[in-house]
């Protein structure tokens, strides 16, 4: 097997007393999207940092297509492009300038580095405003721009650090779709995201990072699959919530979560339980349901159970 | 790919990405035409406004025209408002993430910090040609022939130069644009407390030391002389002042040994 795009092993990285990272190991294969999820101060952006030759680690060591991010950093920034939180255009410029900035600081010859900024800008949709001031860009404009500039060179691995932070529905939509057809170029990208949803549309596999290490790796479904399926079941009597309660603890063996004033959610254990039993059983304790419901757990469920934050789930 | 290995083509590099750098300072500029106009309207309006509002209030020791006195200050204060431009610009592109990407792209190191003072010298050169402008609409001029005029000019822009160099470090240092836009109103009283647009000689003695050892003092006194304008120091007058060009040159290089090393330092050091 060829050595993967990106490889991480045991980086470590301290500020003061604050352990950003504490052996974090990473493994990336060539043309896949790779969803680094985690809460705020996990250390996404430390591990990026550090991927994208920005920070040295204190122990442990990264390679990005077999060049090392400490000893190569030359050749590894020839072979990358870095993006969102911590990369920016200049918001005096037009976006025609920026690209045509960055192309030229990329050494490529000034009309090679012309026709690549007409050609990104094309591509991406931001041909009316290329000669608008970033300035007065809107969000999603902004992130695109910023997202082309690192595309210049055609990097082999992208970095995307929360690209869509703050982005409306509409515009991270538009994002998702650029991001994508990146890969369909064989492009590798790595993505932090604390957005769940982004992560499950867009990444091939997926890494949870907790207190500075990867606590779980696996595709979406495989981590869905770890925490079984979920039972949802909505009363139509308020009242009947604690007797609900017990009908399903005795069934699955777990407290059941209240997600409403009429609602229960509940971890099912392994895949033997039927739906009709459940309803049989809730009939039989006399309680009325208005809809039970069996169903895939949402990432941000694994996620919560993981990273072992508070249980209560939407 | 360029492979920044072999010495001189690094060199070239870091030639070719500064100007790219300067480049981008003047489309800047050029997005911003208000900008320029305020930039080089201001030392226009202060010609005028200490020309002739002070001027009508101050009397120059050992007599002369007030106007041919404020000059060579006005031409200080300008000299000295570089380090502020450039501080103000290097924080904000260390606290947008732009300094980030320059970091993350296989471009010269020293770039960077070479292309912004390299900006701020044409910047700087385009303010004096203003200065000079307006300073001969309202009776200045130098007096003692090209070589002395020229050499006045050549001492402005090496100390400009050195100090922007201190405006990256401290760019760097404090990598916020808003506490940069807030050190920038300490430019004026640091221009003020010295021999600039009043003779130190009646300040009393402990703002006169201040004002007497301040660099701002030390160039408009050195200009005074190679322009062969009116306020030549008296005979008992403190070593800088006495010998100014010296003070001047000693300044600069200073500022450059010191701030030089220091701002490539801390800008490929940043975030490490």
């Amino acid at each position: 097997m060829p050595e993967p795009i990106v490889l991480a092993e045991g980086l470590r990285k301290s500020f003061g007393d604050t352990h950003a990272l504490r052996g974090l190991d990473l493994t990336i294969p060539k043309g896949t999207i790779c969803g680094v999820l985690g809460p705020n101060g996990a250390g996404k952006t430390t591990a990026v940092r550090i991927l994208a030759t920005l920070s040295d680690p204190d122990a442990g060591h990264a390679r990005i297509a077999g060049y090392d991010v400490v000893r190569d950093a030359g050749q590894v920034r020839a072979r990358i492009g870095l993006a969102g939180q911590y990369a920016a255009v200049d918001d005096k410029l037009t976006g025609r300038a920026n690209l045509r900035m960055f192309a030229r600081l990329s050494h490529l010859p000034r009309r090679q580095a012309h026709r690549r900024a007409d050609e990104l800008l094309e591509r991406f949709g931001l041909t009316d405003a290329a000669d608008r001031q970033v300035a007065g860009y809107s969000g999603g404009m902004r992130r695109r721009l910023d997202l082309i500039t690192s595309l210049i060179l055609r990097p082999q691995v992208l970095f995307l650090d929360e690209p869509t932070t703050g982005l409306d529905p509409r515009s991270r939509g538009e994002i998702w779709d650029n991001i994508r057809e990146l890969v369909t170029d064989g492009t590798t990208v790595l993505l932090t995201t604390q957005y769940l949803d982004e992560a499950d549309h867009l990444a091939d596999d997926i890494a949870v990072v907790d207190h500075g290490h990867v606590i779980a790796t696996g595709t979406p479904d495989q981590l869905k699959a770890t925490i079984g399926d979920r039972l949802d079941v909505v009363l139509q009597d308020p009242d009947a919530l604690n007797q609900a309660a017990t009908v399903l603890k005795a069934l699955t063996t777990t407290e059941p979560t209240t997600t409403g004033a009429d609602r229960l959610s509940v971890a099912l254990p392994g895949g033997s339980l039927k739906l009709a039993d459940v309803v049989r059983e809730l009939d039989r304790a006399e309680v009325a349901a208005a809809d039970v419901r069996l169903r895939r757990p949402t990432l941000d469920e694994v996620f919560l159970r993981l990273t072992d934050r508070k249980q209560t789930v939407r | 790919m360029t492979a920044l290995t072999a010495p001189l083509d690094r060199l070239r590099w870091t030639l070719t990405d500064g100007l790219t750098l300067v480049g981008r300072e003047l489309a800047r500029l050029r997005q911003e035409p208000g900008q320029i106009v305020a930039a080089l309207l201001f030392p226009a309006v202060m010609v005028v406004l200490f020309g002739y509002v002070f001027g009508s209030a101050i009397r120059v020791p050992g007599g002369g025209d007030y106007r041919e006195y404020l000059m060579p200050g006005l031409f200080a204060m300008v000299t000295f408002s570089a380090w502020l431009g450039v501080m103000t610009r290097t924080a904000s592109d260390a606290s947008r993430g732009v300094m980030d990407r320059f970091r993350s792209m296989p471009m010269a190191r020293l770039a960077v910090p070479f292309g912004q003072t390299g900006a701020d010298l044409l910047t700087g050169l385009l303010m004096l040609t203003v200065m000079v402008t307006a300073g001969l609409l309202v009776g200045w001029q130098p007096h003692r022939g090209l070589i002395p005029t020229t050499q006045a000019f050549l001492l402005m822009i090496l100390l400009r130069y050195a100090l922007s160099w201190v405006g990256v470090y401290v760019g760097l240092a404090v990598k916020n644009d808003q506490i940069a836009d807030a050190l920038v109103p300490l430019g004026l009283p640091f221009t003020m407390l010295s021999n600039a647009f009043v003779p130190t000689g009646g300040m009393p003695p402990w703002l006169r030391l201040l004002a007497d050892w301040n660099p701002v003092s030390a160039l408009t006194a050195a200009t005074r002389e190679l322009f062969g304008n009116p306020g030549a120091p008296s005979a008992t007058a403190a070593w800088p002042l006495a010998h100014p060009v010296t003070t001047v040159l000693l300044w600069s290089a200073t500022l450059l040994a010191i701030f030089v090393p220091l701002s490539l330092r801390a800008y490929t050091r940043q975030g490490r």
